[in-house]
């Protein structure tokens, strides 16, 4: 093979000028509420032109403006595709990943301009731009004890569990705790001291293993009135999870489990 | 400024530091310094499985995972090293399970185990079922019961606390580590913390590609500040390149697919593995595969419309397993390739993935500071470090394997060190370094963007430091990077304040990419032989007699620019000879 060098394969260019654009780009306007409490009173809406190809992530425009047209736009990330859960935000008015949403799913119809808007998701408080205070979200889960509670004697080897006992919790394993469930619901938006559903989803991920036997215990915690009582079964959980877990779902089997004490 | 006191600190939220703070934080304090909040580590991304030779389906021994492990690592892992961790799987993988990591299961309610790429029964008769896995999500199952058991034992975390340098002391006896100094993302504000032992578990520095299946935050920092302090750095130039990167994108498609039965296909339909590795095929190791498939495609056998790509037949899987064993890879296909897996076979080809080579360690954690001492009080454990068992190529599998059975060696040894060895003094103005190194960043001394230095640094590692490369290639990747360090000398920040400052953070990130990428062309470029990950097209052999050893990179001064010094280590060798690798 043959050495390419720098400036055969990238743009090298001096603040102020940008990217060239790909084949096939079309222009979007990317609206992104703004607030940086360090140094704004009050939110503000910042709007962008950028050019994009329709396989683009969100997270590409996002990175496009952060990168060539305004350094201080503030969002977390990390993986870019779907797995770390750094990136839920308010996509057009649904939690989603940005890294995990495409460009061609948001186009509008017949060629018409297109318009996304970003926020931050609802119900934490933000600190910056799109970045949100995480601590009340991951309190929550810390809360109901989410991790495995067993009292009788460690087996030598593995402890046995049959493939329909694995199957059981299967779903709820899933999750990669990115909030979009739980800042999309309004119980949560109204009372943030509800649990909020990626808790409930990360307690029934242990009540329903059959290794498990702190069930009650977690029960009891559930059945506080923070808990499980407080959803309204309004679905926007379950619409809102990027791994496709029925949240909605996993909570009324938690509630089953509570009326008739047994899981 | 801000000053905290602990027995240990570990660096890093991912398997490998989480497994030590469960080790540590058991038996002395213990603080968790991490730049990402736990649970968005790249770890979670880790998809096929861990091996253990728990010959739950069939036959099966750790001698010969060992085995597979230094074969597979073309000979240049450390034999006691690798003879450890095969040992210690089994244990590590029992203890995954009774912290309740959710495996799969066989008939029986056994752990399941499936075929993964290079480990083989009986010294590479066959492929041999012996990765435990959790459908296509092990490293997030991983990850989350680390994490879970974390919360469980009450490990204190610093969230979003970035370290940018460790804080060495001289006594009498050479230097000591005694401390890290953070930068707190949420205020800006510099934190010291004053410990008996630091743990580096920071993980790899895959950005330094374009076309990588690592996360936007995987920039080598951990690597970066050990080197700026003059420590070796050991093994740079093996990188390895997974096989089967979605073609484009590089996102990560597990060799687990393989493992069920999926097949590599060229233009032609041809399974061209059988003609590279008769024997095992489409199972062969990962640098075998992606070298195969960088052939395919130069020779004029690519798929695709530009032929840049091959393809990965999972078609004749069937639905059921692909959504049950390999489901997240069957999703990943369908949003980003608009392709179904079920239906149409995949487009592929190699994406960097993984650096065999980091901060040298022994067995026991203990990070080197020549061949023959440690630095008392310094450990690292995961892709970070180097202790080595990849050698020139790593399995698929030893990765997860790593984090635990090393991360969990060095919380121990760490934490021992600790109850046994009283605070040693800090150094003189500990925080002096990053001080200067925040206030340089947000000063105004240039104009160059941050972006387009990144970008170009990518666009020369993937063109001229990847699967193969050439005196010629590696000569101009050389002349690039260091250009981009005198441009890098004049970068500007737009955000100057405190809060949440991420360009800040990615200028900085930056900085500690271009002194790795450096360091990785200059050891190919020295490494004149081929051997695992390292492929020469100038020198396609291994050549025992010359390069049989690890490398030692030496930082010599203090600026960007400075020489790199090159020194060599000796290989240790148990009971296995080096041998001509096929498969």
């Amino acid at each position: 093979m043959t050495a390419s060098t720098a400036e055969q394969t990238s743009s090298s260019g001096s603040k102020g000028s940008e990217p060239p654009v790909p084949e096939g780009a079309i222009t979007v306007t990317v609206k992104i509420r703004r607030f940086n409490t360090e140094f704004d009173d009050e939110p503000r809406w910042d709007s962008f032109e950028i050019p994009a190809l329709p396989s683009d992530r969100v997270l590409n425009l996002l990175h496009y403006v952060k990168w060539y047209l305004d350094g201080t736009l503030t969002f977390r990330r990390s993986c870019a595709h779907g797995i770390c859960g750094s990136d839920a935000m308010r996509i057009n008015g649904v939690n989603r990943l940005a890294c995990k949403v495409l460009l061609k799913d948001l186009l509008s119809a017949g060629g018409k301009p297109t318009t996304i808007t970003i926020e931050p998701i609802k119900g934490l408080p933000v600190h910056k731009d799109l970045l949100v205070d995480m601590e009340p979200f991951f309190e929550a889960f810390r809360a109901v004890q989410p991790y495995l509670i067993n009292y009788s004697p460690e087996p030598t080897r593995e402890r046995l569990q049959s493939a329909a006992d694995r199957e059981r919790f299967d779903d709820t394993t899933k999750c990669i705790l990115c909030a979009c469930c739980t800042t999309s619901c309004p119980v949560y938006w109204t009372d943030g001291s509800y649990f909020g559903p990626a808790a409930i989803v990360n307690a029934h991920r242990f009540i329903f293993d059959s290794r498990d036997e702190g069930a009650e215990e977690r029960l009891d915690i559930l059945s506080d009135k923070e808990g499980v009582w407080r959803c309204r079964t309004t679905f926007n959980c379950t619409d809102a999870c990027p791994r496709g877990i029925q949240v909605t779902k996993a909570i009324q089997e938690v509630k089953r489990a509570l009326l008739f004490k047994r899981v | 400024m801000q000053f905290h006191k602990y027995d240990v600190v570990i660096i890093g939220a991912g398997g490998a530091g989480m497994r030590a703070a469960i080790e540590s934080g058991q038996r002395a304090r213990t603080a968790v310094l991490t730049k990402l909040y736990p649970t968005r580590s790249h770890t979670g991304a880790a998809q096929g499985g861990m091996c253990a030779a728990l010959a739950n389906v069939e036959e099966d021994n750790w001698e010969w995972h060992t085995f597979d492990t230094i074969k597979g690592g073309d000979y240049l892992v450390d034999q006691d090293a690798a003879e450890i961790m095969a040992k210690e799987a089994i244990d590590a993988v029992l203890d995954l399970e009774k912290m309740g990591l959710p495996f799969n299961r066989t008939p029986e309610g056994k752990i399941d185990q499936r075929r993964f790429g290079g480990h083989t029964r009986n010294h590479g008769e066959a492929a041999v079922r012996r990765a435990c896995y959790a459908a296509d999500r092990t490293g997030h199952m991983i990850l989350q019961t680390l994490y879970q058991n974390c919360v469980k034992h009450g490990i204190e975390f610093f969230n979003e606390f970035y370290v940018l340098d460790i804080c060495m002391t001289e006594t009498a006896d050479g230097p000591v580590c005694t401390g890290a100094v953070a930068y707190e993302l949420a205020t800006g504000e510099i934190h010291v913390f004053h410990a008996k032992s630091v743990i580096f578990a920071t993980g790899g520095f895959g950005k330094v590609f374009k076309t990588t299946s690592n996360a936007h935050t995987l920039t080598g920092d951990g690597m970066g500040i050990v080197f700026r302090k003059g420590l070796p750095l050991e093994d740079m130039e093996f990188y390895q390149f997974h096989p089967t990167g979605l073609a484009g994108l590089g996102i990560l498609l597990t060799e687990g697919a393989r493992g069920e039965g999926a097949i590599l296909r060229n233009a032609d339909g041809e399974r061209f593995m059988e003609r590279y590795a008769p024997t095992i095929k489409d199972l062969a190791p990962r640098d075998i595969v992606a070298r195969s498939m960088a052939l395919e495609v130069l020779e004029g056998r690519g798929a695709g419309p530009n032929k840049d790509y091959v393809l990965l037949d999972c078609t004749h899987l069937g639905a059921e397993v692909l959504e049950t064993k390999l489901p997240d890879i069957t999703e990943f296909a369908r949003t980003y390739l608009a392709v179904d897996p079920v239906t149409e076979p995949v487009p592929v080809y190699p994406t960097a993935h993984y650096a065999m080579g980091g901060i040298p360690t022994n067995v026991h954690g203990e990070v080197l500071r020549d061949n023959d001492h440690v630095v008392p009080g310094l450990y690292a454990a995961g892709e970070c470090a180097c202790v080595s068992v990849h050698g020139a190529n790593r399995l698929g599998t030893n990765s997860l394997l790593d984090i635990n059975v090393f991360g969990r060696r060095a919380g121990i040894a760490a934490a021992e060190y600790a109850l046994a060895h009283d605070h040693v003094d800090l150094p003189e103005n500990p925080a002096a370094v990053v001080e200067a190194q925040v206030a340089l960043v947000l000063s105004e001394h240039g104009h160059e963007r941050v972006a387009d230095i990144r970008i170009a640094l990518q666009a020369t590692m993937d063109a001229n430091a990847s699967v193969y490369r050439t005196e010629d290639t590696l000569k101009q990747a050389l002349h690039d990077v260091q250009a981009l360090k005198e441009r890098y000398a004049r970068i500007t920040v737009q955000d100057k304040g405190k809060r949440f400052n991420t360009d800040l953070l990615e200028a900085v990130e930056l900085g500690f990419l271009l002194e790795l990428a450096e360091v990785l062309v200059v050891g190919a470029l020295a490494r004149k032989e081929s051997r695992g990950g390292h492929a020469r097209e100038d020198y396609p052999t291994r050549d025992d007699t010359n390069f049989m050893r690890h490398s030692m990179y030496y930082k010599q001064g203090e600026a960007l620019s400075a020489d790199i010094r090159l020194d060599y280590k000796p290989v240790t060798f148990t009971r296995y000879q080096p041998m001509e690798r096929k498969y």
